[in-house]
């Protein structure tokens, strides 16, 4: 069988991707059809920016959900005699399975499309994640630092400052080595930062039905049950039921990206509560005898929002731009990992012989934080408008 | 101004303190002193001879007196085998024990000694940090004017086609970490397979001297990385101030609209990427880790490395104190000098 020509390569490419479209197509669709509906999110859909950022991204999210039926390999099955081959070559006749090597095969002879599409599993699952611990983090300590100023701010201020003092790199070294995971270190770390997201649940709801006793008791025991078997789950594999365990490279990785992100959220957090703290509303929940919780998070979070949600997206890509580094620096992740940054490290070897198997997983990354960014871009666009 | 200063430098000497603190603890638990041990002696130690090693080498005494001994507070250990032979902190090559000063620490400008090059720290950070320079002063003097200059042109005029174009460009260039615009940027420039084979791949020999083969690509991929957040401060902020009172009165005065830009909105809408660009510069320090990794430029960011690959406690101290140095003392630049180019803010 002869190498296929680029279009030929592009038409199978986009054969195999044919959820994703289907996928894509029918979240369009609908939006679409709800667009005035939806608030903000429907909005976006009168943004070009926003729309093709929101398009990039949902290919990315598509593409990790359906990485299963998608990839034409295993992602680490090698195949002799595909060491390294160019974009388009066919299979040996005596291995079964699909023909060729789409985007060719890596210097160990595994196929690079089939490990550009489970990267964006690894990342679609830790990026949006992480991002979303970090804010629970920053938000629990950022509105008490800003509300109630004095110590406690200069306190916090000073930790934040402190971490983001560290050069980022030399914190992942510091952190993410095999030495630091055996001192157990990261499972206190995880132990303390996923404590925050239950904080910041219970202490929501407690502020939020402190005079409906009923509600309060049924929301606060959801939470404390699933939070807490998450929570043991999770940050020290010790689920009771035996059902969720993470491994320790992975939770590693986690960890260390929510704490390097977390204090630029606490940041932004405080620094948006000081000057929401100062409207009439503020003043008036607190002449109404609220409680100082549930001014933070329910008259003053709500508040920020918009330029939260905006941050939010940035920051996914720049977690999804930390991961890389951390691949790039083979830290963390199991070296065969398929992730983008293990990915473009071992590609970059040889990059002046055989540039393909570092590029694919360059664009793929490229791509995804242009989409976030674009979508940031838009959302910013849109919420300003009204 | 100067009771300001004092206490921005008071708390700059604090974080730095907490900071080494956490370096020096973190690097001193158990398991990296014996990876350092058997990385320093030989692999096939066993546990008795490790904590032996570590032992005569002064790493197996309490945290607090070591860090002490490093700041150079307290009198360094010494110790002294069955032979009558002594070592110490202090001793070291061509210094008798008789001789060796009683503390030896930072205070004392002695920054200790590399376990990886076995050379003192001063003498590498020094070396490292002048090749590190040479790279900062190419990406800044490349960075500043272009990301100036396309935030200026954007920001000019809000929403024409070459705002468009030039953000759309400037939110590309800042989606871009420097490992994938640098493997494209060499994919491109420098494959010797596909590509146009216009600069070299590594920049090892930029290091002896430089010249546009070897240097474009490294100062390139660290000045786009930066560029585009610049550039788009810079837009944001060029095109609040183009919507400001006194350009309509100096538009509606008859002004062509070149010297309105030129001699009215620039001044006023440069204030803010001055903090933004100081503040870009510890980002910087990122890009340069990865970026001379990638190609091989022994610098600063190599270093780094290199001493946090290897446990060299000494070395990642005297990296991490410089580290801090740069991003406080960048702050603090930022800092007073945004109060000096805009005059209607104070700072008591």
């Amino acid at each position: 069988m002869e190498t296929l020509s680029w279009g030929a390569i592009v038409a199978r490419l986009l054969s195999q991707l044919l959820p994703v479209w289907i996928g894509m197509a029918a979240v369009f669709a609908l939006s679409f059809g709800f667009k005035r509906r939806l608030g903000l999110y429907g909005q976006l859909f009168d943004s070009t920016i926003g729309m093709i950022g929101f398009a990039i991204v949902l290919f990315w999210a598509l593409t990790g959900i359906f990485a299963d039926t998608i990839i034409t390999f295993d992602p680490l099955q090698q195949i002799s005699g595909m060491k390294n081959k160019v974009p388009g070559t066919p299979l040996p006749e005596a291995v079964a399975g699909y023909r060729y090597y789409l985007l060719g095969g890596d210097n160990l002879a595994r196929d690079v499309f089939s490990r550009m599409v489970s990267g964006a599993t690894i990342v679609m699952q830790i990026a949006p994640l992480a991002t979303l611990f970090a804010f629970m983090v920053g938000i629990t300590l950022g509105l008490p630092a800003a509300y109630y100023g004095g110590r406690l701010d200069t306190f916090l201020s000073f930790l934040a400052n402190l971490i983001l003092a560290f050069p980022v790199i030399l914190l992942f070294y510091l952190l993410v080595t095999p030495e630091i995971v055996q001192t157990g270190l990261p499972t206190y770390m995880a132990g303390v930062l996923f404590l925050f997201p239950i904080i910041f649940l219970v202490v929501l709801w407690n502020s939020r039905y402190f005079t409906q006793r009923g509600k309060r008791a049924a929301y606060l025991a959801v939470t404390l049950v699933l939070g807490l078997w998450l929570y043991l789950g999770v940050a020290w594999n010790a689920d009771p039921l035996g059902l969720i365990s993470v491994p320790p490279n992975i939770l590693i990785v986690f960890v260390s990206v929510v704490f390097v992100n977390s204090p630029t959220v606490f940041r932004i957090v405080r620094g948006l509560a000081l000057d929401i703290k100062t409207r009439d509303y503020v003043a008036a929940a607190q002449t109404r005898g609220e409680g100082p919780w549930y001014t933070m998070l329910w008259e003053i979070l709500p508040n920020a929002r918009g330029p939260l949600i905006v941050d939010f997206c940035l920051r996914i890509g720049y977690t999804t731009i930390l991961l890389g580094t951390l691949g790039f620096f083979g830290l963390g992740l199991a070296p065969e990992s398929p992730d983008w940054g293990t990915t473009i490290n071992d590609g970059r070897k040889l990059l002046s012989i055989y540039p393909h198997p570092a590029i694919a997983p360059a664009l793929a990354l490229m791509s995804l934080v242009l989409g976030l960014n674009l979508l940031a871009d838009g959302l910013r666009e849109e919420s300003l408008r009204d | 101004m100067v009771p300001f200063l004092i206490r921005r430098v008071g708390l700059m000497l604090l974080t730095a303190l907490c900071l080494t603190f956490i370096v020096f603890w973190l690097t001193n638990l158990p398991p990296n002193l014996e990876k350092l041990a058997k990385t320093q002696g030989t692999v096939r130690m066993t546990d008795a001879q490790t904590a032996s090693w570590l032992e005569t080498r002064g790493y197996a005494r309490p945290l607090p007196v070591k860090y002490a001994e490093w700041l150079g507070l307290i009198p360094a250990w010494t110790y002294e085998d069955s032979y009558g032979n002594a070592a110490g902190r202090c001793i070291g090559d061509g210094i008798a024990p008789e001789d060796a000063p009683r503390r030896c620490g930072v205070l004392q400008g002695d920054w200790g000694q590399s376990s990886v090059f076995r050379e003192p720290v001063s003498e590498i950070i020094g070396k490292r940090l002048w090749l590190t320079g040479k790279l900062m002063f190419w990406v800044l003097l490349v960075m500043v004017p272009s990301a100036l200059l396309i935030g200026v042109l954007a920001g000019m005029r809000e929403g024409s086609r070459l705002d468009r174009t030039l953000s759309t460009f400037s939110i590309a260039t800042t989606a871009t970490p420097e490992y994938v615009s640098g493997v494209i940027l060499i994919a491109v420039f420098a494959s010797s397979a596909v590509g146009l084979k216009w600069f070299n791949g590594t920049a090892t020999g930029a290091m002896e001297d430089a010249t546009f083969a070897n240097f474009t690509l490294p100062v390139a991929t660290i000045a786009l990385f930066g560029m585009g957040y610049v550039a788009r401060m810079t837009r944001a902020a060029m095109a609040e101030v183009m919507t400001a009172q006194y350009i309509r009165t100096a538009r509606l005065k008859g002004l062509s609209f070149g010297a309105i830009v030129w001699k009215h909105a620039l001044r006023n809408a440069l204030i803010a990427p001055f903090t933004v660009i100081m503040l870009q510069i510890p980002w910087l320090l990122n890009g340069v880790v990865i970026v001379e990794t990638l190609f091989n430029y022994k610098g600063f960011g190599w270093t780094l490395v290199q001493a946090a690959s290897n446990n060299d406690v000494s070395l990642l101290l005297g990296c991490s104190v410089v580290a801090v140095v740069v991003v406080l003392l960048t702050q603090l630049i930022s800092d007073v000098g945004y109060v000096l180019l805009n005059p209607r803010i104070r700072i008591a």
